[in-house]
């Protein structure tokens, strides 16, 4: 089979410090103390340990406050539309293998909007990182519900209360078949750095959840209530059980606790990979005679 | 037996889905393009998954055929059902080869032809149930002269694959068939001509022709959803593309399929889907942002019949509206649409050009009818086509992705290129692609984005113009429509009229000045189109001088050149 290339050939190229990766044109401009620059942290820290060629990284974003986190970093980007970042990244990946993808985005965009597409883009595996930067709320809209919202926040168009059940990202990403599962919260910059470097690194689509306060909408969950909620999983979790994965996240969440850390991790053969394996048995290339196609249509 | 030599005959087979009506119209349209005759084929089969009725109608003649045609000649009844469905379009003269004994027994009307044939019988006393459709196209064979050498090859070519036995036992029906028939006495006047030359063809579909055009272009990747009647456009990339290192993906909708187009399409490759109208519906949004960030992609829409879930089998013209106009705020895009086989390779070839050169989204406009045509069509030479490539940035200065130029093209930089990062992203930008919402900037970028695209008139032929000098009529005709027009202005021109045509094949930006000058040359203007509103006509009154009369069908089938004959006579009564 001829040799594919990956993402990881790009890594280790630079000697960056986790500034070098900021975009000085655009300073990051979320509310002051918002979780998402605990986010922007943990990315820029990775890509500095991963030492990836920016010129080889492409950041991909939807709409909304955690959208904008593309323009801050020092890559290829692409800001596109609504619950659309997933299937643009899909895109950029499969054409070009060879970059390295990363998605941010918050809740709204993935999980309300953008829900159709999560499923596909676990099964299929494809090879890219998605950093759900989730703050249970939309922020860029002034503070509504969303899909991770508390059933009890009052917000903006729920002026008395929400009436809905939460949804679990980490629950739905176990089922739909993402093969990198990991969750942490924001505030906690060197476990998210060291999450999304292992991301990245993974050869498969990984999923890693970001908890991230909003102090502007969201006033039930806040950094404290976030960080006094969170427990790194036990070196004992068997991180191959998805399972014990499940588990322990339905378990915690009964209890009022939140497991971060690496929750999954099983190796699957990626889409791009099984493409290539297709071209290849097909004896696919660029010089393959047009011909031999017009020929199939001939009476 | 001989009939009168007919250079130009139509047979229609109808029968229940599965039957092998569509296996014998294959074989009868490739015998005679492999004898040398044109061919032009109309098939019509049921939304439903199983059974129904199917029906496959063949035009072949000695002379260029340009559309489906008027009504059959022959008609070849599988059932009580075909011919029920078929009894009120025989005419005297038109000769009925039909299943007998069965489950029907046709009241002949007066000077139509029949001629019984034991299909469902003789293929069970054959032992060979399923091959009751080869003992049809034996009979239709000798009664018709469809070029039996051909039709022998060719279905020894097709069922090869299954084995010598399955190969014999279809034939042996076949030759059962002709002496069943060599048996009656010939009444009618119909047999197919001889072929004049015999040139290299091929044949295809509308729909797989647009696949072929997209890897002739040189098509890197890929996305679509299964949607009737496109998805065989997607059926034929999956599996020619793969031969030329591209990448295919099934996505979960045509948001996704749209959406991974750019995604591919900014990472510097030439990027396709192709939809029907609820498809293309849910791309607007995206579309808008293909136009906004200056990314290329090619769209193609085989419209079906609509609103809403329609007539998701039948044929209409109705999705210029959408195409051309559909989405949010003020965004432009070009519109093609495509006349025929022939159009489906190399309009498609020169939508890639075009979305390359203009860093816009093009669509390609198909129809129902055509999408499951098949015709001949010279075979297509591939290297006799221009490629396109997006200008790319040469690396001199610093990069700006949005910079004003005089044409309004600004070079890309695909990811990789040292220097080249920048933003593609739907909000308002300056010419770093960084926003900005500064009222000057918005008005400047609009204009950049939509002057560029006064130019792509230059690109392309000008419209045809079927006639010469003044007219007392003219038609304006669009996509497979055009090929009906063409006929109806011979037999018209044939009988004195005064008529002229014009063919459009860049729908959007309108070129108004072709339309000027071709309006100028007529007294009056007939606009055909299968739709109920007369979108082409309203877009003409909106953006010429001209004042076209609409002449709308929408009832699911195509114009045919009698149709438009009688129109045309009727205003200039």
């Amino acid at each position: 089979m001829n040799a594919i290339l990956q993402p990881q050939t790009h890594f280790h190229k630079v000697d960056y410090k986790p500034k070098d990766f900021k975009d000085e044109k655009t300073p990051a401009f979320w509310c002051a103390g918002c979780g998402h620059y605990g986010v922007l942290t943990g990315l820029l820290r990775a890509l500095s340990e991963l030492g990836v060629d920016p010129n080889h990284l492409v950041s991909v974003s939807g709409i909304g406050c955690s959208s904008r986190l593309p323009y801050f970093v020092n890559s290829y980007k692409m800001h596109t539309l609504h619950g659309r970042a997933g299937p643009v990244a899909t895109g950029v990946h499969l054409a070009r293998p060879d970059l390295a993808v990363v998605v941010s985005g918050g809740d709204g965009d993935g999980f309300s909007i953008g829900g159709g597409h999560m499923p596909h883009l676990a099964r299929k595996n494809i090879n890219i990182t998605y950093i759900l930067m989730d703050n249970h709320v939309y922020g860029l809209t002034k503070g509504q519900c969303s899909p991770t919202s508390r059933e009890e926040m009052k917000a903006a168009v729920t002026p008395y209360g929400g009436m809905e059940e939460p949804l679990d990202p980490i629950l739905y990403m176990l089922t739909y078949g993402a093969t990198y599962v990991a969750q942490a919260f924001a505030g906690n910059a060197k476990l998210g750095a060291k999450l999304i470097k292992e991301g990245m690194e993974h050869n498969g689509f990984a999923f890693i959840n970001l908890l991230s306060q909003c102090p502007s909408f969201n006033e039930l969950d806040t950094a404290v209530s976030f960080r006094n909620a969170c427990d790194e999983v036990p070196d004992s979790h068997d991180i191959s059980d998805r399972n014990a994965a499940m588990q322990a996240v339905s378990k915690a969440k009964q209890e009022g606790r939140i497991p971060t850390g690496l929750l999954y991790k099983v190796e699957r053969p990626a889409l791009h990979e099984r493409m290539a394996e297709l071209v290849n048995r097909v004896g696919g290339s660029k010089d393959y005679d047009l011909r031999k196609i017009i020929d199939l249509a001939r009476p | 037996m001989q009939g009168t030599t007919k250079n130009d005959l139509i047979i229609r087979i109808g029968g229940e889905g599965g039957e092998g009506v569509i296996s014998v119209g294959d074989f009868i349209t490739l015998a005679c393009a492999r004898a040398g005759l044109d061919v032009y084929t109309f098939k019509t089969f049921p939304a439903e998954i199983k059974g129904g009725y199917a029906m496959y109608q063949v035009r072949a003649s000695t002379e260029h055929v340009y559309n489906q045609g008027d009504i059959f000649d022959v008609l070849c009844a599988f059932n009580g059902e075909a011919y029920n469905n078929n009894r009120a379009f025989l005419r005297p003269g038109t000769a009925i080869v039909y299943d007998s004994p069965s489950d029907f027994t046709p009241d002949i009307p007066e000077g139509v032809h029949a001629y019984p044939i034991p299909m469902t019988q003789t293929a069970k006393e054959l032992n060979n149930p399923r091959a009751k459709n080869m003992v049809a196209m034996g009979a239709l064979s000798v009664l018709f002269n469809i070029p039996i050498e051909s039709l022998r090859e060719v279905l020894t070519t097709k069922f090869a694959r299954k084995g010598d036995e399955v190969v014999q036992g279809n034939l042996k029906a076949l030759e059962r068939g002709r002496e069943l028939a060599a048996a009656l006495k010939k009444t009618d006047p119909w047999a197919i001509g001889t072929p004049k030359s015999k040139q290299e063809v091929i044949v295809m579909s509308g729909n797989n022709a647009i696949g072929l055009g997209a890897i002739i272009a040189g098509l890197d990747f890929f996305s679509a959803y299964p949607i009737t009647p496109a998805t065989e456009v997607a059926i034929y990339v999956a599996k020619h593309l793969p031969k030329r290192g591209g990448t295919l993906i099934q996505a979960e909708d045509e948001i996704a399929s749209i959406s991974q187009v750019l995604g591919a399409s900014y990472a510097g490759k030439k990027a396709m889907t192709s939809t029907s109208g609820p498809g293309l519906s849910l791309m607007s949004e995206m579309l808008g942002m293909a136009f906004m960030a200056e990314l290329p992609c090619v769209v193609v829409d085989v419209q079906r019949g609509g609103p809403s879930t329609g007539l998701p089998t039948k044929h209409e013209q109705s999705d210029l509206f959408l195409a051309i106009h559909g989405g949010h705020g003020d965004a432009g895009r070009i519109v093609l649409s495509v006349e025929n086989v022939q159009d489906c390779i190399d309009l498609t070839v020169e939508a890639f050009n075009l979305a390359e050169k203009y860093q816009c989204p093009v669509l390609l406009l198909s129809d129902g009818s055509l999408a499951f045509s098949t015709q001949s069509v010279p075979y297509p030479n591939p290297d006799s086509y221009k490629l396109v490539e997006r200008k790319r940035w040469d690396g001199e200065g610093e990069y700006q992705r949005y910079k004003f130029t005089a044409d309004g093209i600004s070079p890309m930089a695909d990811p990789g290129t040292p220097g080249g990062m920048h933003i593609a992203t739907g909000l308002e930008h300056s010419e770093t692609g960084l926003p900005s919402y500064a009222s000057a900037n918005h008005e400047a970028m609009q204009a950049k984005r939509f002057d560029k695209l006064k130019n792509v008139v230059n690109d392309l032929a000008p419209a045809e113009v079927d006639g010469n000098g003044a007219a007392d009529l003219g038609l304006i005709a669009w996509g497979s429509t055009i090929g009906v027009v063409r006929e109806a202005l011979q037999r018209l021109r044939a009988e004195g009229y005064k008529v002229k045509g014009f063919y459009p094949k860049l729908l959007n930006p309108l070129p108004a000045q072709q339309f000027e000058d071709f309006g100028a040359s007529c007294k009056r203007l007939l606009l055909p189109e299968v739709n109920f509103q007369g979108q082409l006509a309203h877009f003409v009154r909106a953006e010429t001088s001209l004042r076209p009369e609409s002449y709308t069908i929408c009832g699911g089938m195509p114009f045919t050149p009698e149709m438009i004959v009688n129109k045309v006579k009727e205003i200039l009564a």
